[in-house]
């Protein structure tokens, strides 16, 4: 079954509403055994890095989540600060990432002269890369943002998605079967029912 | 990206939604829930919830009924009313708000300090309540009853210094007076901080959102707009159609 951690950080209610609301059960769960049988994972996040980061050590979940994903090959999907947490570090913080993905976060410094907000709030088009499984190629993908800091990918094979801030920004990973958005697609409408949708079912 | 149009949902005691005039003679809308689920159809950008009587009556907010409500929204939702501290906060993001909203909380920078600090200055926004006296524009507090000596310009300011990641500049004066916003607050205000600043306060049509984005607001909100229709404020629930909103953004530029 699709399982969202919950390890105290985030909003894993309206991920769960959305995937039933698309029709495919999901459960949130802050145990190993879950973890390990799951047939997705949903790593959600929302606040400060090493508010999250330390909350997730202390949940005692890392080893469980590490045998899923390497071991077991179940594909992850880390949401909104969930996705930076897959890096190696962050700006925001001094803790340590995961290290899942060869990324470090960055506070958002867009140019004065842009006049663009931090943080950027609200809705922006993601252009999607060749191989991103997670968007449908043709199709528009519009999603909800809210964030100050962003993920730069070291790799750019690892990017599946950017958005045009002042710069392109990297919003959405994919690596093996690791996976993250930075936008909330449980808050982005049909945009987003089609990313879960296509995270459950092609991200095998 | 593209700035944000905000349907402003007002809840009186009785858990009914209520659109004003000057902060009183509250008009019935509707049931919070069926309302939701108009705007999911109609795809709206983002939704804020505002109890209006909590700080009053001294309420707290109730996790539960938020957390019903944030179960319909799949679009983000913003809750305001009785939010004082990060004891407060935790529930209501636990159930799925993306944001919440300081009213009296947001004169109190330690308070501000510990909720950015604590979910990030993004899911932390302030309203500050602005009236008009004397051709000076202030501060007011306690449903825009209470007015300070403090202007909009420094009250933002402290705020973002605080922590906060958005200022709801609202405008008791123009509250549903529908015959727009008031342009030059919103231009004061937004060129003095650099969060995003969001016009809340006398639009009663789409061009007025227009109008509010060029004075240099990151979104516009309105309660009016999107429940009232015609001179006699008969209700009707509405959002414009994505067509009608690039069009609208394409007029200022900024779609």
């Amino acid at each position: 079954m699709i399982t969202i951690v919950n390890y105290g950080v985030g909003n894993p209610g309206a991920l769960v509403n959305m995937f039933e609301f698309i029709g495919y059960d999901a459960r949130i769960t802050d145990q190993a055994e879950p973890i390990l049988d799951a047939s997705h994972l949903i790593l959600p996040g929302v606040g400060a890095f090493d508010a999250a980061m330390q909350r997730l050590k202390n949940s005692r979940l890392i080893p469980s989540l590490e045998k899923a994903i390497f071991d077991r090959k179940i594909p992850l999907l880390g949401v909104c600060l969930g996705m930076q947490l897959l890096g190696r570090r962050s700006e925001e913080g001094v803790t340590e990432g995961l290290g899942w993905i060869a990324a470090d976060t960055v506070r958002m410094r867009p140019d004065p002269a842009s006049r663009l907000k931090v943080p950027f709030m609200g809705w922006a088009y993601v252009q999607r890369t060749p191989a991103a499984r997670l968007f449908d190629a043709g199709v528009e993908s519009r999603f909800y943002f809210t964030h100050s800091y962003q993920m730069r990918c070291e790799d750019q094979a690892d990017v599946a998605g950017t958005y045009k801030f002042d710069e392109p920004v990297d919003c959405a990973v994919q690596h093996n079967n690791i996976y993250g958005v930075q936008f909330h697609p449980e808050k982005s409408h049909r945009y987003g029912m089609r990313l879960l949708r296509n995270f459950v079912e092609k991200s095998r | 990206m593209r700035p944000r149009i905000i349907p402003v949902l007002l809840l009186d005691s009785r858990r009914r939604l209520v659109k004003t005039r000057h902060f009183g003679d509250e008009v019935y809308v509707g049931d919070p829930f069926n309302v939701i689920r108009i705007f999911n159809e109609k795809e709206v950008d983002e939704i804020c919830v505002l109890d209006i009587n909590a700080s009053i009556e001294g309420r707290r907010p109730d996790a539960g009924f938020i957390s019903e409500l944030a179960s319909e929204c799949f679009m983000p939702l913003s809750y305001g009313g009785g939010v004082r501290s990060v004891a407060d906060a935790t529930p209501i993001f636990a159930v799925g708000v993306e944001k919440i909203v300081l009213g009296r909380a947001g004169a109190d920078a330690v308070a501000v300090r510990a909720l950015a600090d604590s979910f990030g200055s993004q899911a932390v926004a302030v309203c500050i309540d602005c009236r008009r006296i004397n051709n000076d524009w202030r501060v007011a507090l306690d449903r825009g009853r209470a007015v300070t000596d403090v202007d909009p310009v420094t009250r933002a300011s402290a705020v973002e210094q605080a922590g906060a990641g958005e200022i709801i500049l609202q405008n008791v004066d123009r509250d549903g007076e529908r015959r727009g916003y008031d342009a030059e607050l919103i231009s004061s205000v937004s060129a003095a901080v650099d969060v995003p600043v969001v016009a809340l306060g006398g639009a009663g049509e789409l061009s007025h959102l227009e109008d509010g984005l060029r004075a240099g607001a990151s979104a516009v909100a309105s309660g009016s707009v999107f429940v009232f229709i015609g001179r006699l404020r008969a209700v009707l629930i509405t959002y414009p159609s994505q067509p009608d909103i690039v069009a609208l953004l394409e007029q200022v530029g900024a779609s």
